[in-house]
Order: structure tokens, then C-alpha cells, then sequence
């Protein structure tokens, strides 16, 4: 029963989860001065991805805490630093999971080679179909 | 051999439907842990998050003898059911401190009257910058760090009675 309730308890409180009173961050939502700059912020905030909705990235969700990342990318990015910066910083402390672009490492290279072997193997299927037709 | 060749879509069908049941009976483990376990606290600075109490900053945490950073908020549930499991711990003598992320001075004061104060320090990180900065990914979130300033362990989601051996555990080998 106590755990019933216990379980009960956390499945309501799930949707409260991320949900303060404060308003957002001040460069949550608004643009940076520079449209340069601005440009090179949601550019990164699009490859970012948010901690709490997993699937969404900074740019697309409104969640607080992508809130406050977005907020951090424009501070970073506005007090000079290059965006591969900022994604290092974030990689730093989240791992690659954080950033939508995975890098080019042995763990990795399946992924970026699937696309290639799937193509290959796509032509050597039609090949054979289009030998049978002719023949 | 083509007898053969003929059935290899059907085993990629078949190791594609195994492939995703399994996923769907197991689902990923989705935390994100930080990958600052090992390693030293990244500098920071907040100020109190309630009048009369003390901020926290990273060069607190390098005191000589561990400590714990609790990162929480006023208005997060679970850190509600964790309060009490938080007095036990410093019963047990764990120094814990606070983030108390995105919050106002008043509900602080309030959830703390509430729902008991195990905090000797309480900053206020209104953006969640050092919540950011920690690699912490969510309200309640603990590490321990040790006397000189690293990161020991992090402990993911409201603790639980059943985690506690297993913190005590870390704090002991943290000293």
C-alpha cells in the first residue's frame, strides 16, 4: 500500500517536475544585439540537445531548462567565445549525448558509415534485379 | 547459396523486430550523468538563497573534509520526499550544502520551515548556471565531493531509503 502510494506519488508529481515561478532566463527568448552573433547562438542551439525532453533540441523546447541552456549559449557566445567552444563546455560535462553532431571516433564510425553501406548494399540488390529483367 | 541469399531480408526483418522488442521491454536508461565525477568542482560563486544563511561557492568545497551538494528546489516534488531522507544523512554527519536552483528567497524559507533544513550553505542559482555547470541534468540531484574539491560521486533523482548505505558508502571513502 505504501509503495502503491509512493508510486501513485511520483506519477502525478512527474509532470511538476521542471516547473519553477521564475520567469525565464532574460536570454532565453530574446535575440542578441549582434545578429551575427545571434546567427552563430541558435545555429548551436539548434544541435544542442535538451536535458529534460531528450528528442527535442534547445532551440525547439520549451522546457525551463532549455531555457536556461539557450540563455547560456547567447551569454557565452555574446562574451566572445566560439560556438565549438560552448559545445566543448557542455560536452565536458554531459558527454557527447548533449550535442546533435556525434564526432568522428572509432566508437562512432558504424554510424557514420551505415549510410554508405546501406547505399552499397541498396545498388548491389537493384543490380541483381535488373540483371535478372534483362536476362 | 542464392537458396541462402534469399532468406537474408527476412533475417534482417527478423533481427530488426527482435531489436526493437527488446528495446521496448527494456527501455534506455535515460539519465545523463555528469562527467565531472572525478574530477575537480568548476569555479563558481552564488549568493545566499535565503537571507541570513550563507552562499556557496566552489572554493567551500575545498575545505579539507568532504561535503555534499544537494541540488534542489522550492517548488520540485520529489526534493519533498527526499527532505527527510536529506536530515538522516546529517544525522550521520554528512555536511550538506545547497543549489537551490530557479527559486525565491521566500519559498526557500518556506520549504525548509516545511520540510527541515539539513543545509549549512544555500546559494541561489536563479538560471541554473551552476546546476549547468556541474553537468547536473534535474531537481534533486546530490554529489559528494571530496576535501580537495573533486567530485566523488553524483547521485541521480530523490534519494531513497534503500540509496543510503550506498551514500554513506561514498562519504566514507570520500574522506
Amino acid at each position: 500500500m505504501k509503495q502503491l502510494a509512493f508510486a501513485i506519488t511520483l506519477a502525478v508529481a512527474a509532470p511538476a517536475w521542471a516547473d519553477s515561478d521564475l520567469p525565464p532566463a532574460r536570454w532565453a527568448n530574446e535575440q542578441l544585439p549582434d545578429a551575427r552573433q545571434e546567427a552563430q547562438a541558435k545555429a548551436l542551439m539548434e544541435e544542442l540537445r535538451c536535458l529534460v525532453c531528450q528528442g527535442q533540441s534547445i532551440a525547439d523546447s520549451d522546457a525551463e531548462m532549455a531555457g536556461d541552456m539557450r540563455a547560456l549559449v547567447r551569454q557565452r557566445i555574446a562574451a566572445g567565445e566560439r560556438p565549438e567552444q560552448v559545445r566543448a563546455w557542455l560536452i565536458q560535462r554531459y558527454g557527447n549525448w548533449v550535442s546533435y553532431r556525434p564526432p568522428v571516433e572509432p566508437v562512432t564510425w558504424p554510424l557514420w558509415a551505415a549510410p554508405l553501406l546501406l547505399l552499397l548494399a541498396g545498388a548491389w540488390l537493384l543490380r541483381k534485379r535488373l540483371v535478372r529483367r534483362r536476362g | 547459396m542464392s537458396k541462402f541469399l534469399r532468406f537474408v531480408p527476412l533475417l534482417v526483418l527478423a533481427a530488426f523486430v527482435f531489436a526493437v522488442a527488446w528495446r521496448l521491454s527494456k527501455p534506455a536508461d535515460e539519465e545523463i550523468p555528469s562527467q565531472l565525477v572525478g574530477r575537480p568542482v568548476p569555479a563558481f560563486t552564488l549568493a545566499p538563497a535565503m537571507p541570513g544563511r550563507l552562499g556557496l561557492a566552489a572554493s567551500d568545497l575545498a575545505s579539507g573534509q568532504p561535503r555534499m551538494i544537494n541540488v534542489f528546489a522550492s517548488w520540485c516534488v520529489p526534493c519533498i520526499a527526499e527532505a527527510p531522507l536529506l536530515m538522516e544523512l546529517k544525522r550521520a554527519g554528512v555536511a550538506i550544502d545547497a543549489v537551490a536552483v530557479r527559486d525565491r528567497p521566500e519559498d526557500v524559507a518556506e520549504f525548509l520551515a516545511r520540510h527541515g533544513d539539513p543545509f549549512v550553505r544555500i546559494g541561489s542559482d536563479p538560471e541554473s548556471r551552476v546546476q549547468l555547470a556541474l553537468g547536473s541534468s534535474g531537481v534533486p540531484e546530490s554529489f559528494i565531493v571530496d576535501g580537495r574539491g573533486v567530485i566523488r560521486y553524483q547521485h541521480m533523482g530523490p534519494i531513497e531509503p534503500g540509496d543510503l548505505p550506498a551514500i554513506l558508502r561514498e562519504w566514507e571513502a570520500a574522506k
